[in-house]
């Protein structure tokens, strides 16, 4: 299957529901973390063996509390979700339950996030 | 309704790799559980704030926790068994990270010539971030 020209499009009328949410989370915080961790390594290298200021660069915009909220989020659900799939995978009678366990997995992923957002804004707020 | 019976696969390349996410996944998780028990063990709760803890969690390197209290990381924080740690997590998450973009890419292209280019690319790009990490790793 080639990329057509309407793949988003389709792709937005398609009514998987909250476990299609999940998949597509999973992809978009994969591939989110394939290109932090590639730039972040990359940088390290810089800064370490080269001593070049693009890695300083590079590193000040990780740093920054805006993309580390996004980070957490990309981090923490595609752990989560990918416990869950690998719980499913083992014991296959459970893929019967995905509706609830993708439900639990929410229930599990809010707290921890919502947590270190709360910390990440509090701390934001008090340096100014 | 009772779950579908699944054939015994065959020993392929995608069947590998398939077997490698679950594993390197658990891997990475059960290898983050352990850098930050063993970081609030050392008394973390005290030394270390949230974002430098969540640092230390995703990769226990020394370099991530320069904001913090400790007041010597060769103690118990920047030693032999944390870079073995780390050489584990890096050969784990990049291999994870780089299969996954391979699957995604494939989901679009499809069996076409692009595949094998692809392929070479990724392969290429591994060999690169896993040299680099290395070199991060014994350097810091």
């Amino acid at each position: 299957m080639a990329l057509s020209k309407n793949a988003w499009l389709t792709g937005l009328r398609y009514k998987g529901g909250g476990t299609m949410i999940t998949w597509l989370l999973h992809r978009i915080g994969g591939l989110a973390m394939v290109v932090f961790v590639g730039f972040h390594i990359s940088a390290s290298f810089f800064t370490q063996q080269l001593g070049s200021n693009v890695g300083v660069f590079i590193n000040s915009i990780y740093e920054s509390p805006y993309f580390q909220i996004v980070l957490y989020f990309f981090v923490i659900f595609h752990a989560i979700n990918g416990f869950r799939i690998i719980i499913m995978d083992t014991f296959p009678k459970l893929l019967e339950y995905q509706r609830e366990l993708t439900w639990l997995e929410w229930i599990i992923f809010i707290p921890i996030y919502g947590l270190s957002v709360f910390i990440t804004i509090m701390r934001l707020f008090a340096n100014g | 309704m009772r779950a579908r019976t699944v054939p015994q696969p065959a020993i392929s390349f995608e069947y590998i790799m398939w077997m490698f996410t679950r594993i390197s996944g658990l891997a990475l998780l059960f290898l983050g559980f352990l850098g930050l028990a063993i970081a609030l063990i050392m008394n973390a709760r005290n030394l270390l704030d949230m974002p430098t803890l969540a640092r230390w969690t995703f990769f226990p390197n020394p370099n991530h926790i320069v904001d913090s209290k400790i007041p010597d990381v060769t103690q118990g924080w920047a030693n032999a068994y944390w870079q073995i740690v780390e050489m584990v997590i890096a050969f784990f998450g990049i291999s994870h990270g780089l299969n996954g973009l391979r699957v995604v890419i494939e989901d679009f292209i499809g069996n076409t010539i692009w595949q094998p280019m692809i392929r070479g690319v990724i392969f290429l790009m591994w060999l690169f971030f896993i040299i680099i990490a290395l070199y991060v790793i014994l350097a810091s």
